[in-house]
């Protein structure tokens, strides 16, 4: 038995502890950033929270105005998600290097994914904002885009990990691409897409507050008009709201994946 | 080349990169009805040569002269319709898990369906009844119905054998079917083999780790070592020392791994498990 050995495992366990403290203390004094007293501020912002950000007996008078509003942004995250979906599970499987048509496509549509992946959802919806205008489609288009990039991969990753087998198999008994795609494919990957497209659902439904606020549109133009005339508790029933809709959607998201595998 | 010659490889080469070559200069002739094992250690290019066969892999070199006509040469089309007469067998098996027995072993016909029929799963009654037939010879009769990530391993790879065998097969590669079963499957998928060949006169091609085996069942044993062939002859003619010759042993090592070392009940376990 060697004791040096587990003495450098902790002094390499300890080095790296104390490296982080190093780089968290000097990165923090760079921006200026003092720990202590944004500690010492926090029940101070609890406290005006609390006060403020609460919905009233009243703001319910406005409850059906928000859930309308709240309604449409749901299922406008719902039709961009399953949407996205369908056109990056068909650019999945040309470009999936196990199973697809090979050649050059891997290469090309992991780029395409790669592009429209790493460009975030809001500068999506920035760019978009030149052509369409506020609306409702020009929310829908980011969203689209950035699930479409996201899920192209998350896809391309699923059906190279599950069918490559299978699609060997049946290909040495000299059956053709399509029905290769819907005899193996398709069934060995249909329970990771589905569980990737109810992530996505949820992702969107969230980021669709974000993107609602900059094109004036959804559940999250609510929230801008409100917050930005001083209804705090208006406000905060519509965060309410989000939250409770995003909850539902999380569990029933869960039943779906827990009956399908 | 003669009549009863089903394929005849000649002068086979594939490197995979500049520097390390798979395969070089592999010939070999193979009759019909034929049960053919190749030996060889990890990397001594069984599965390249296999897989050259039925074109998974593309060969740099030589031809592949399968039932008179040449696969390298072929086009696409023509290569999947040769392909229909030489099914494969894999060592993880490779079925559709999430598709019950029957719906692998009907795909087995996917190279002789039209594109639509192929794409909705489309087969006729008299392809379902030898499938079910199939099924029953192979002792599956009643998991025909039973997805098939829920069968063992050993009943896996009878699925694996019946869709091989529904595809009316001349040759059968099977790339190390038993190297992930325990020896009573491995016995059973064997035997299933061996009866293919014996009653069916197909012709099978075994990629096998475990020499024994090779000598049990095989009527001709191939050896590869480093992408050459080393080793061509009956079971009878493979002694310890060409054994020791193609895995770079020691002669000595054999010897000790066949003496029955077991006093307890637990080394007696351990024996077993080295042996299979």
């Amino acid at each position: 038995m060697d004791k040096k050995f587990f003495r450098k495992r902790t002094l390499a366990l300890v080095g790296v502890f104390v490296l982080l403290m190093a780089i968290n203390v000097a990165s923090a004094g760079f921006v200026g950033f003092n720990p202590i007293k944004v500690i010492g501020d926090i029940p101070h912002g609890i406290v005006w929270m609390a006060q403020n950000f609460t919905p009233s007996l009243e703001s319910f008078a406005k409850i059906d105005t928000i859930l309308i509003s709240l309604g449409k942004t749901i299922l406008l995250s719902i039709a961009s998600s399953c949407i996205a979906a369908i056109f990056a599970y068909m650019c999945a499987v040309i470009g999936s290097r196990e199973a697809g048509l090979g050649g050059p496509f891997p290469l090309i549509i992991r780029g395409i994914a790669s592009v429209f992946r790493n460009i975030p959802v809001v500068a999506w919806a920035f760019i978009l904002m030149f052509s369409f205008k506020q609306s409702e489609f020009t929310g829908f288009l980011a969203l689209f885009l950035g699930t479409f990039g996201y899920l192209t991969r998350c896809f391309l990753e699923s059906i190279d990990e599950v069918a490559g087998g299978s699609v060997e198999a049946l290909r040495a008994t000299g059956a053709g691409f399509a029905p290769i795609v819907t005899q193996a494919i398709i069934p060995m990957s249909i329970t990771a897409v589905i569980s990737w497209t109810l992530y996505m659902i949820e992702t969107n439904i969230r980021d669709a507050t974000l993107i609602g606020i900059l094109t004036g549109a959804g559940i999250g133009a609510l929230f801008d008009v409100y917050y930005k005339s001083f209804r705090y508790d208006l406000a905060a029933l519509v965060i309410l709201c989000i939250v409770v809709a995003v909850i539902a959607c999380e569990a029933i998201s869960n039943y779906v994946r827990r009956q399908i595998i | 080349m003669d009549a009863s010659s089903l394929l005849h490889i000649e002068g086979l080469g594939k490197d995979y990169s500049s520097k390390s070559k798979a395969l070089t200069d592999v010939s070999l002739s193979l009759a019909r009805g034929q049960f053919v094992s190749v030996i060889g250690s990890s990397g001594a290019g069984k599965s390249t040569l296999l897989r050259c066969i039925n074109r998974l892999i593309d060969p740099n070199a030589g031809s592949v002269v399968f039932d008179g006509k040449d696969v390298v040469a072929m086009g696409k089309r023509e290569l999947r319709q040769a392909r229909r007469r030489i099914s494969m067998i894999f060592q993880h098996y490779n079925l559709v898990y999430r598709s019950t027995s029957i719906e692998n072993v009907l795909q087995g016909r996917l190279g002789y369906k039209s594109t639509i029929a192929g794409v909705l799963g489309l087969y006729s009654e008299e392809e379902k009844e030898r499938a079910f037939s199939i099924l029953e010879q192979l002792g599956l009769a009643e998991f025909a119905y039973t997805r098939t990530d829920q069968l063992s391993g050993g009943q896996k790879q009878r699925v694996g054998i019946a869709r091989a065998l529904l595809q009316d097969p001349l040759l059968i590669l099977a790339d190390e079917p038993i190297a992930s079963l325990d020896p009573k499957a491995s016995q059973m998928i064997m035997e299933h083999l061996r009866w293919a060949v014996d009653t069916l006169g197909v012709t099978c091609l075994v990629n096998l780790h475990q020499v024994d085996y090779a000598i049990e069942f095989s009527d001709r044993i191939i050896a590869l070592k480093k992408g050459h062939l080393v080793f061509d002859g009956t079971p009878n003619e493979l002694d310890a020392r060409a054994i020791s010759d193609i895995y770079a042993t020691p002669y000595v090592e054999e010897k000790v791994l066949q003496e029955p070392i077991s006093e307890t009940q637990e080394e007696k376990v351990l024996a077993a498990v080295g042996v299979a």
